[in-house]
């Protein structure tokens, strides 16, 4: 943080006063419910509405398939970022501007076209339903829908550092003979992994809280395709306020540890941005 | 044959120490568009596709239906009043935040990033264990004859929550880009705060304060898990445009859903242009503002991503 020892400009009072009052009214006042609430649950029923074998699945799916997903990102998303930043081919800038489609696209929309798609006469469900591969109503749907969800996140982390990435020191490895295999592997790879990480993460923790998609291609059915977000409204919806509170809190959790991890990921790739 | 070996290898070193092997570069093209083709290109296209598949006229009779027109009433309206609001909001925090240090910035910065890591079905949840019948303030509201939730207000602050940190994103990175010697300048010539703010860190932060508000827009008309909670879902009166595809969903409409999506597909495509129009016009204004010693520095936390990966400029 830069140093400023005495600042003339004017509004401070005004603006932090007008952050502070909208900020407590819009966000912290509704998390300051759901903390008094949960004070009235005891760390038994907590743990029996939290942990009960039906919100062990749905973690166990929400978990798995977000983490199925942000690891086809990591993959994937990296593959695309390389390939818009190094290479120049028609289309380009077009596939460029259409990454950010997924984040632009409501959820509810996802949800429904994907799970047109990979449906028994959907385009692409038509070649692979034959073959055994179930894109819609299956555990596989959720992981496409939140790999849908994650994508612009792993590509854009990834792209500003890739363009960053200061070719002289390829040039300088090929000249002492490294092959470029060994100079993707040995250089590139190493340098870019804190970024590709922080994409995975940012990916992961999208798609943990991720519901408006999933509810169109998942069945939705409990122990098998239901992810914790759809319990919670279940739970909400049978009046079960406990249930729900305590599903969400375990969610909440999780995505707290995920935020200080991306934190110290960001640092960390800030670090040898630097370097 | 012609000219020194010596001279052939050096060059064919130098390609093959920096670039890949034409057969793998159209590989690795060919594979990253396969994957941007299923993920991207064809759930975009099977929308319209979809949309159009029963027909125009039943294209039209879907959109002319008193509960689609309705839905987009209650979309157009939510984004009315959260969209400005939060804009007041950002204008305010960037200039709290990118202008001053102070003890509880940090604080402040991670609290704005906190919607973005809440799954929208637990802002809902949120709402509805402080407004709802059972809730800390629900009783209150019922004796007042208040509804909050399952009704519009539950849905207009349920959006508030959820596009929240939008706009604050977007302009604190920039305004701190920006620098405020300019600012510093004009009140020393005896501009007032006013004239100051409107004359000269406006224009400046123009294109990415626009970029914000689009984005919050998108979202705020989008938003499908928050809402659907604090909706009730009834027809006609608290549905907004996701919500009358999901309605239309369930009744196995084959070609309805598809026409309602194909709105908020629209909404998309447009997002999209003119986030890249405005890119380019952030990109050409920060260029020339920065100095090379100074290049803009992402703050707090960053959970977002993808919002401040566009504005890093390279260095």
């Amino acid at each position: 943080m830069k140093e400023r020892p005495h600042n003339p400009l004017p509004g401070l009072g005004l603006t932090l006063g007008f952050t502070v009052c909208y900020l407590s009214v819009v966000v912290l006042l509704p998390v300051a419910a759901l903390v008094l609430k949960s004070l009235d649950l005891s760390w038994g029923e907590f743990c029996d509405l939290a942990f009960n074998k039906r919100a062990l699945a749905a973690y166990r799916l929400t978990f798995g398939a977000s983490l199925a997903a942000a690891l086809a990102n990591a993959l994937f998303g990296t593959l695309l970022a390389w390939v818009l930043v190094r290479y120049r081919f028609p289309g380009r800038r077009f596939i460029d501007a259409l990454v950010d489609f997924p984040f632009a696209l409501p959820t509810a929309v996802a949800g429904l076209t994907l799970g047109n798609l990979f449906s028994e006469n959907g385009w692409l469900g038509q070649f692979l339903v034959p073959w055994g591969i179930q894109g819609a109503f299956t555990p596989l749907g959720v992981v496409i829908a939140l790999t849908f969800v994650g994508l612009p996140f792993s590509v854009r982390t990834l792209q500003p550092v890739l363009q960053a990435f200061d070719r002289g020191v390829e040039e300088a490895a090929a000249t002492l003979g490294a092959g470029r295999l060994r100079t993707f592997l040995t250089i590139i790879a190493p340098t870019l992994l804190p970024t590709i990480l922080t994409g995975f993460a940012l990916a992961f923790a999208r798609a943990i809280g991720e519901y408006g998609s999933i509810v169109f291609i998942s069945g939705n059915l409990p122990f098998e395709t239901e992810i914790a977000p759809y319990l919670i409204v279940m739970r909400l919806e049978q009046y079960d306020y406990a249930g729900a509170m305590a599903l969400a809190i375990v969610l909440m959790a999780v995505s707290f540890l995920l935020l200080i991890t991306i934190n110290w990921l960001e640092r960390w790739s800030g670090h040898f941005e630097r370097a | 044959m012609t000219g020194p070996p010596q001279h052939d290898d050096r060059r064919a070193a130098s390609t093959r120490g920096t670039q890949e092997h034409p057969v793998i570069r159209w590989l690795l093209i060919g594979a990253a568009m396969l994957f941007a083709a299923v993920f991207l290109l064809l759930p975009l296209a099977n929308v319209f596709w979809q949309a159009f598949s029963a027909g125009l006229a039943s294209y039209w009779g879907t959109l002319a239906d008193p509960d689609t027109r309705a839905a987009i009433r209650l979309t157009l309206l939510v984004a009315v009043i959260t969209v400005p609001l939060n804009t007041a909001f950002g204008i305010a925090a960037a200039w709290a935040l990118a202008r001053f240090d102070f003890r509880g910035r940090t604080l402040i910065l991670t609290f704005i990033d906190l919607p973005f890591s809440v799954s929208p079905v637990v802002t809902g949840l949120l709402l509805v264990l402080l407004f709802g019948a059972q809730g800390l303030v629900g009783p209150w509201l019922q004796a007042h004859d208040v509804r909050i939730i399952f009704a519009v207000p539950g849905m207009v602050l349920a959006t508030l929550f959820v596009t929240f940190p939008f706009v604050a994103r977007e302009l604190i990175p920039d305004m701190q880009a920006q620098g405020s010697e300019q600012e510093q300048a004009a009140l020393t010539l005896g501009a007032s705060p006013w004239q100051t703010f409107w004359h000269v860190t406006l224009p400046s932060v123009k294109w990415g304060l626009l970029y914000g508000v689009i984005l919050c827009n998108a979202r705020a008309m989008g938003e499908f898990g928050a809402v659907s909670v604090v909706s009730g879902h009834i027809v006609g009166l608290t549905e907004t445009l996701p919500l009358r595809v999901e309605k239309l969903y369930q009744e196995l409409n084959p070609s309805a859903p598809f026409a309602v999506a194909s709105l908020l597909a629209l909404l998309a495509l447009l997002t999209l242009l003119l986030k890249t129009f405005l890119e380019w016009k952030n990109r050409r204004g920060l260029e020339r503002a920065l100095t090379p010693a100074e290049p803009a520095q992402s703050v707090g936390l960053g959970s977002t991503g993808l919002l401040t990966a566009g504005e890093r400029p390279s260095p």
